[in-house]
């Protein structure tokens, strides 16, 4: 067990500095100068000149790199915007809590349908109730997520008027000015955004589930429970379901991920201010701080996740707990 | 006399039977049309003796058993009888049944690799198949789970009991299987293919294992094979099993002395013996029946040397052989020619 924890916590590490190091050189393969960039609009070549000391720019790239990351693991300091000055920390702490909010509510809503509808499914396959979910799997896929929000949000938001149909209100302390916040209008302005992120993968899984649980009806131990005289329910819930499911987190892990791009959209159409649209904002303006800012910090939230779906796998498969 | 009567008969010369299989059927509907997966099968399990199941993949041995156990597929079209001291299984209520599975009727089958859950320990997995039926606490039924795999030889079964399947090998966990079967004493236990899936050596073990126990605790056996050699060793009698149907059906020393029907002949003449110098073993040409478009007549015409006009024309019933009751045969070969071919067979099979 240790030392697959261990193992697991090296390759974390590993994937770490591989991602860092990827995105730092694409940051210097783009055909535009930092330093420019840093310097302004009105720069003076000796400014730039200026600048580009300042930055660091005058070293190799390797040596540059490991700037980046003395800087970024011994200060735990992404460095300032181009564009408005800010510590980029400061701009990612005011984002991240709204993506979380998305994706891990989304994933929440997710699964919550997904499973008993992905369940049933499997339990009475060709009923109706199975054809309309094996529908509603088809058109969840493949509907554009920009659609799905844009439609959202002109019928129920715009011309209901049922639910807010855009903006973020902060669950715990609204900043001075805000016009609303609190755990109540903080629900009801992410019901749609939640909606929309979260279909797709609702389609996903209602399939995958369905599969899965219709393969695992079908193994011998399944029998066997039904041999010694288990009862449905129980060779339901002890037998298949826990079985079933294994696979099933796995691919919650890697899809949080995938989610997490995937967020981009859903947060600009509802103009959410969360790390995606941060993401594509300081894109518009080659803003490579905030850029790199991003990237690094997304890519930790998905190393950690993943270790820690790792580590969870471990604890409900005995198969790897013990390797 | 009828297929039924001539089973009848054959009852009533046995005396009380544990379990009564009368004209068992079972159909499946599949997109190509009505698969007759067992089709009208007969015979009894007496208490305390082991019944060999004999035939070949997809003759219908492992549905016959599923289907008296409840165990088919919702879709099945089923008739027939399964009487289980005098009641029917078949008619039996979905709650009624899961009383009879596990502590009447126990199963173990031909996969110990996939039949035990990975995600359970061990001693849960047994546990469950107490608690299911006794009304116990779950430290007794921790007590007995542990008795029980001693029973069947798994050493240091105190701390095995919180294993996971993977930890151990095929022969054990067929081992944990039928602790699991016999944890609450059945008077029948149905296996399937146990020993298919298992090294030469332990087979032999599983095999020694369940005669003992069989002795110890009077269990009737249904052993459902394809190795007539398993069965010689600790079968009482024989059912042959071909194409959904019976074809022979007796006890152990006269079917393997008078074998009557071609098929059986073809099975005894497959199996491999030490110290005879064939070069190659006989097979049975061909391949069995499909059951969607069984063939006319007798279904083991395609295959059989011996057959003749009557066998493509007509569907030979199961008869007694020689006017003995105990043992009936579906073949319209004369008496003389089976002597013959059948003492051919078994001087090349004991040579």
């Amino acid at each position: 067990m240790y030392r697959y924890i261990v193992r697991r916590l090296l390759w974390a590490i590993v994937m770490f500095i591989a991602v860092t190091m990827i995105t730092y050189v694409i940051f210097y393969v783009i055909p535009a100068d930092p330093a420019v960039l840093a310097a302004g609009r009105s720069a003076r070549p000796a400014d730039v000149i200026r600048v580009r000391h300042y930055l660091g720019l005058d070293h190799s790239v390797p040596y540059q790199y490991g700037l980046f990351l003395k800087r970024l693991v011994i200060d735990r300091n992404l460095g300032r915007s181009f564009v408005n000055r800010r510590p980029v920390n400061s701009m990612i702490g005011e984002a991240a809590p709204v993506t979380a909010s998305l994706v891990i509510g989304g994933a929440i809503l997710w699964m919550i349908l997904a499973t008993p509808i992905g369940v049933l499914s499997a339990l009475r396959p060709r009923s109706l109730l199975d054809r309309m979910a094996m529908v509603f799997v088809l058109i969840g896929i493949s509907m554009p997520v920009v659609w799905i929000g844009l439609v959202l949000q002109y019928s129920i938001g715009f011309k209901w008027g049922v639910l807010p149909n855009a903006g973020y209100c902060d669950v715990i302390n609204p900043p001075p000015g805000a016009d609303c916040g609190g755990p109540v209008d903080w629900f009801q302005h992410m019901i749609l955004p939640w909606t929309t992120f979260a279909i797709l993968f609702t389609a996903i899984y209602v399939r995958m589930i369905r599969s899965n649980v219709m393969d695992t009806l079908g193994e011998d131990y399944v029998r066997t429970a039904r041999a010694k005289g288990a009862p449905e329910p129980r060779v339901m819930t002890k037998h298949v379901l826990r079985n079933a499911m294994l696979p099933v987190v796995t691919m919650l892990g890697m899809d949080i991920a995938i989610a997490l791009g995937g967020a981009v959209f859903t947060e600009y159409i509802f103009g959410l201010p969360g790390l995606g649209r941060l993401a594509v904002q300081s894109l518009f303006n080659f803003d490579l701080p905030t850029i790199m800012g991003v990237v690094v910090f997304s890519t930790m939230c998905i190393i950690i996740f993943n270790l820690f779906v790792d580590i969870l796998y471990a604890f409900i498969d005995p198969r790897i707990r013990l390797e | 006399m009828t297929n039924l009567a001539m089973v009848d008969a054959a009852r009533a010369s046995s005396g009380e039977a544990l379990l009564d299989v009368r004209d068992l059927r079972t159909y499946f509907h599949t997109d190509d049309g009505v698969v007759g997966a067992v089709d009208g099968v007969s015979f009894t399990v007496q208490p305390g003796k082991t019944l060999g199941i004999v035939g070949e993949s997809g003759c219908g041995k492992s549905v016959t058993n599923l289907t008296i156990m409840g165990l088919y597929p919702k879709t099945a079209l089923v008739s027939g009888q399964a009487l289980f001291r005098g009641e029917d299984l078949l008619k039996a209520t979905p709650k009624r049944l899961r009383e009879v599975r596990g502590a009447e009727i126990a199963m173990i089958f031909q996969d110990p690799m996939t039949s035990l859950n990975p995600v359970h320990r061990i001693g849960d997995q047994l546990v469950e198949a107490v608690v299911l039926h006794k009304d116990v606490t779950h430290s007794q039924a921790r007590g007995r789970a542990l008795e029980a795999m001693n029973e069947v030889g798994i050493p240091q079964a105190a701390r095995r009991l919180d294993d996971y399947p993977h930890q151990f090998s095929g022969g054990m966990r067929q081992r944990v299987m039928i602790a699991m079967a016999l944890i609450n004493n059945p008077s029948v236990l149905i296996a399937d293919e146990p020993t298919t899936a298992l090294d030469v050596t332990t087979q032999a073990q599983i095999l020694a294992l369940m005669a003992n126990l069989q002795q110890e605790y009077g269990t009737a056996i249904v052993m459902i094979t394809h190795d007539l050699g398993v069965v010689a060793e600790i079968a009482d009698d024989i059912v042959v099993m071909y194409a959904g149907r019976v074809v022979e059906y007796g006890g152990v020393d006269e079917l393997f002395e008078r074998p009557q029907h071609p098929y059986t002949w073809g099975l005894l003449g497959s199996l491999p013996r030490l110290g005879t110098e064939v070069e190659r073993l006989e097979q049975i040409p061909g391949q069995p029946p499909s059951l969607l478009l069984p063939p006319w007549g007798c279904r083991f015409n395609t295959r059989c040397p011996y057959a003749f006009g009557r066998c493509r024309q007509q569907d030979p019933r199961l008869m007694p052989s020689g006017g003995s009751n105990e043992h009936l045969q579906a073949c319209f070969l004369d008496e003389d020619t089976k002597a013959a071919e059948a003492a051919k067979t078994l001087a090349a099979a004991v040579a």
